[in-house]
C-alpha cells in the first residue's frame, strides 16, 4: 500500500531531507500544504508542546530541568505560559518520573514526561515495561495510561560517549502495549509528537538530538497531526528498498544519492513508528525491488533491524534477490574515541547497497 | 592579601637558616624544615560537626606540618589540573564531557589523609581529583581526558571513567546514583574478607533523590556493611538548587535509621577528622552517611557556564571566604610553617608539573582501532568489520 506521493519542494535543510505530502486517505491527519516558518527540530517540538498544552487544559509536562527550557531548550516558554502547576521540574529520579506519569495518566490526564537523555531511561524501564504497557490489559480495560507520552533525546552527536549517545529503541520495541515513534525532521516531529500526545496509548517518543539544531525546515505554524504506524516512502526507486528512522535517514539519503550516481535506484522508507510498524508499506516496496537494507545506530545484534528483516523474509521470501542487509552500530558499548568506526556511515551503507544489488 | 604581607614582614626577622628539602622534586636550600616536620599540632575545624544519631567527633584535629604542606601541594596540583583541563577543553583537545572538581578539592584530600589504599573509593563522574588523590599521575589524567593510550583507562573511558585498581579506586560512573549500590557491594566483599577495610561510596546532592541510594542504604544497614556514603553537597544538581529538588536538603539525616554527620567540605582537616571517625564507626557499627558541605566553582560540566542558576557574587563570595586551598595557605602562614614565597614556589612547581604532563600526554597516541572490540567480553567479541569494499577488506577482530 505504498501511497503515491508527491514530493514537495522542501526548504533547504542542511541535510537535504525531502518532505512528502501526506496521502489523502487519512483526512484527519493532513500535513498543511502551505509552507510555514523556518524552524529547527527543538523549536518544532517546542511548538508542538505549546499546542498540546493549549488544546488540552488537562495536559502536564514534567521532567528534569524542563521548567527553564530544558537542556536542549525544547521546553522554553512553557512554564511561563501555562504556569508552574502544569509545567514543572522533577527531582533526579527517572523511575519516579515515569511511574508518576503513569499514575497521572491513569486519572485521565495527558502526562508528557521528559527523560533528559535516552541513556538514562533504564531506571524507568521497569515502569514502562511492567506498568505502562500492561495497565489496560491487566485491568480488563478498566484503567489505562494512554495519556502518557515519554520524550527522550537519543542518538549519537559525535562526542557523546557511552552515556549521551545510546539508541535504546530496540528494548522498547519488544513490549506490546506501548508505541515507539521516532521523527526524522522538524516538520515530521511536530505532527508526530502531537499525534503521540493525543494517541490513547502510552508512547515513547525518541528525538534525534543530533538534529535539534542542525535540521531546519519549514514547519507549519498551525496544529496538525501525522498518522502513527504509517511508514513513508521519501524517495522512490526500483533496485533496492532502504529502511531507517530518525537521524540515520539523512545519512541514508546521502548514500542513496551516491548510489544513484552509480546507476542504482534506491527506495528510501522512513518507518516513523517502530511499534506497531507498517509492514505493508515495506512489504510492497520489497515486492517491487526485491532487495532490502536496514540501517540504525543501535548495535546490530538484537536491534530493530532484525525484526524488520525477519518479518520481511517471512512475507517476501521468494521475491528476495539477495540477503537482507543490516548496516548498524557495532556490538560494543557506544564508544568514546572510536565513534567514527562504530557508526553506520554513508560509505558503509553505500558499500552494502552495491554488494546487495550485485549479489 | 594583607594578612600574608603583614605576617611575612614580621617574620622576616624570624628566619632561621636551615637546609632542608622543601619541594619534593628538587632539593633546594631552605630556611627551616617544613615538609618533613612531623611534630603533631592540633587545629580546630572551622565549624563544629552536626550529627544525626551519633556522637560527633571532636573539633580538634591532629595533624603535622608535613601533612599540612602536603595538603597544600596536592590541592594546588588538583586545582591547577582542573583549570588546565578547562583550557584543553576549550581548545577542543578534550571532547565529550568534562566535569570539573575545583572548589571541592578538600574532600578528596581530607579523605585520603584518613584512609589507606586498601580502603575503596567509588564515585560519580566528577572524578579527576579523587583519582589523583588515590595516586593517579597527571599524565594518566590528561591522556585519558584526551582519549590517548597512556590514559588510566587506556583512552577508552574518558573524563567520566577513571579507575585505579591497585589503589582501590573503583571509578568513575556516568549514570547518577548507580555507583552507590556498587559501593555497598564492595563493602560486603570487604566485610567478608575480614580485612578491616571500608568503602567510601560518593555521590552528589542530585543523586540523593535516587531510589537506588535508599535500596543500597537499607541493605548496608541490614547487614552492617562497612559502607560510608559520602554526599558531596555542592548545593546544585546540575542547574537545580538543592531546595528545589529535595524536600529535605539535610542529606546527612536522610538515612533515617543510619547515623549521619555534616562536615564543612571546604576544610580539609574537618574532612580528615570526619572520615577517620566514619571509618572507625563503619567497622564497628555499619553504614554512616557523611554530608560534605562543599562548592564547585565551575558549572556542572564544561557546557554549563555555571552562572545562570547562581549569581557570580555567590561564586566569588565562596571563593573568598571558604576556598580550601586558601584556607590551608592562611593556616600555614599563620602558624609560621611556610612563607608566602615558599607557597608560591610550590604553586609554580605544580604549574610546571601540570604543563609537562600535558605536553607528554599530547605526545601519546590514540588507541589502536582494534581496541574498539577488545574487552567487550573477556576475550573480546568475534566481530567483523569491513571497509568501503566489502569483498576486499574484511577482518575478524579479536
Amino acid at each position: 500500500m505504498a501511497s503515491a506521493l508527491r514530493r514537495l519542494g522542501s526548504a533547504a535543510a542542511r541535510r537535504g531531507l525531502s518532505t512528502a505530502c501526506e496521502d489523502t486517505k487519512k483526512s484527519l491527519f493532513q500535513l498543511p500544504q502551505a509552507g510555514g516558518k523556518s524552524s529547527n527540530l527543538c523549536s518544532a517540538i517546542n511548538q508542538a508542546l505549546h499546542i498540546a498544552l493549549e488544546s488540552d487544559p488537562r495536559s502536564y509536562l514534567f521532567g528534569e530541568d524542563v521548567s527553564f527550557g530544558g537542556v536542549f531548550r525544547c521546553t522554553t516558554g512553557l512554564a511561563d505560559r501555562y504556569g508552574k502547576s502544569r509545567v514543572f521540574n522533577t527531582p533526579l529520579c527517572e523511575q519516579g518520573i515515569v511511574g508518576f506519569g503513569i499514575g497521572l495518566a491513569a486519572m485521565g490526564n495527558r502526562a508528557i514526561a521528559e527523560i533528559q537523555f535516552a541513556d538514562y531511561i533504564f531506571p524507568a524501564f521497569d515502569q514502562i515495561v511492567n506498568e505502562a504497557s500492561k495497565f489496560r490489559y491487566r485491568s480488563g480495560n478498566q484503567f489505562n495510561c494512554g495519556g502518557l507520552t515519554i520524550r527522550a533525546p537519543y542518538g549519537a552527536v559525535g562526542h557523546g560517549g557511552h552515556y549521551h549517545s545510546q539508541s535504546p529503541e530496540a528494548f522498547f520495541c519488544h513490549v506490546p502495549g506501548i508505541k515507539v515513534v521516532i521523527p526524522r525532521s522538524p516538520r515530521q516531529a511536530k505532527g508526530l509528537l502531537l499525534s503521540c500526545i493525543r494517541d490513547p496509548n502510552p508512547v515513547v517518543f525518541f528525538e534525534p538530538k543530533w538534529l535539534y539544531r542542525q535540521a531546519i525546515e519549514e514547519v507549519p505554524e498551525e496544529d496538525y497531526m501525522l498518522p502513527l504506524s504509517e511508514a513513508e516512502v521519501i524517495r522512490e526507486g526500483s533496485d533496492i528498498t532502504v529502511v531507517g528512522w530518525g537521524a540515520q535517514l539523512s545519512i541514508m539519503e546521502q548514500a542513496c544519492a551516491g548510489a544513484e550516481k552509480e546507476g542504482i535506484s534506491c527506495e528510501l522508507i522512513d518507518l516513523k513508528t517502530l511499534i506497531p510498524w507498517d509492514k505493508e508499506t515495506v512489504e510492497a516496496s520489497v515486492r517491487k525491488t526485491g532487495r532490502l537494507l536496514i540501517s540504525h545506530e543501535a548495535p546490530v545484534t538484537g536491534g530493530f533491524g532484525a525484526e524488520i528483516s525477519a518479518s520481511i523474509v517471512e512475507r517476501c521470501f521468494l521475491r528476495l534477490e539477495a540477503p537482507v542487509a543490516r548496516i548498524c552500530g557495532l556490538d560494543t558499548p557506544f564508544p568514546l574515541v572510536f565513534e567514527p568506526f562504530y557508526m553506520p556511515t554513508k560509505n558503509k551503507i553505500l558499500d552494502a547497497i552495491k554488494a546487495t544489488v550485485n549479489y | 592579601m594583607a594578612l600574608s604581607r603583614a605576617a611575612s614582614a614580621s617574620r622576616a626577622a624570624l628566619l632561621k637558616p636551615l637546609a632542608a628539602g622543601f619541594l619534593t622534586s628538587a632539593p633546594s636550600p631552605l630556611r627551616r624544615p617544613i615538609s618533613t616536620d612531623t611534630t603533631p599540632i592540633t587545629i580546630e575545624t572551622s565549624v563544629p560537626f552536626t550529627s544525626h544519631r551519633c556522637e560527633p567527633p571532636c573539633r580538634s584535629v591532629e595533624t603535622t606540618p608535613q601533612e599540612l604542606v602536603s595538603f597544600f601541594q596536592d590541592m594546588a596540583k588538583m586545582r591547577r589540573m582542573e583549570i588546565a583541563a578547562d583550557s584543553l577543553y576549550k581548545a577542543k583537545l578534550i571532547r565529550g564531557f568534562c566535569h570539573l572538581y575545583d572548589g571541592q578539592e578538600a574532600v578528596a584530600i581530607g579523605m585520603e589523609a584518613a584512609i589507606t589504599k586498601k580502603d575503596c573509593i567509588i564515585t560519580a563522574y566528577r572524578d579527576h581529583c579523587i583519582f589523583v588523590g588515590r595516586g593517579g599521575t597527571l599524565l594518566e589524567v590528561f591522556a585519558e581526558l584526551m582519549g590517548r593510550r597512556d590514559g588510566c583507562s587506556r583512552g577508552k573511558g574518558g573524563s567520566m571513567h577513571f579507575y585505579k585498581k591497585e589503589a582501590g579506586f573503583y571509578g568513575g560512573h556516568g549514570i547518577v546514583g548507580a555507583q552507590i549500590p556498587l559501593g555497598c557491594g564492595l563493602a560486603f566483599a570487604q566485610k567478608y574478607s575480614k580485612d578491616e577495610n571500608v568503602t567510601f561510596a560518593m555521590y552528589g546532592d542530585g543523586a540523593a533523590n535516587q531510589g537506588q541510594l535508599f535500596e543500597a542504604l537499607n541493605m548496608a544497614a541490614l547487614w552492617d556493611l562497612p559502607a560510608i556514603l559520602v554526599c558531596e553537597n555542592n548545593h546544585y544538581g546540575m542547574g537545580t538548587a538543592e531546595w528545589r529538588a529535595s524536600k529535605s536538603p539535610a542529606y546527612y539525616k536522610r538515612g533515617d535509621y543510619v547515623p549521619g554527620l555534616k562536615v564543612d567540605g571546604m576544610d580539609a582537616l574537618a574532612v580528615k577528622q570526619a572520615c577517620k571517625f566514619a571509618k572507625e564507626h563503619a567497622l564497628k557499627n555499619g553504614p554512616i552517611i557523611l554530608e560534605m558541605d562543599t562548592y564547585r566553582y565551575h558549572g556542572h560540566s564544561m557546557s554549563d557556564p555555571g552562572s545562570t542558576y547562581r549569581t557570580r557574587d555567590e561564586i566569588s563570595g565562596v571563593r573568598q571566604e571558604r576556598d580550601p586551598v586558601e584556607r590551608i595557605r592562611k593556616l600555614l602562614m599563620s602558624l609560621e610553617l611556610a612563607t608566602e614565597k615558599e607557597l608560591k614556589d610550590i604553586e609554580k612547581q605544580v604549574r610546571k608539573e601540570v604543563d609537562e604532563a600535558i605536553a607528554q600526554a599530547k605526545e601519546s597516541p590514540m588507541p589502536d582501532p582494534s581496541e574498539l572490540f577488545t574487552n567487550v567480553y573477556v576475550k573480546g567479541l568475534g566481530a567483523e568489520s569491513f571497509g568501503a569494499d566489502r569483498k576486499e577488506v574484511r577482518t575478524v577482530l579479536p
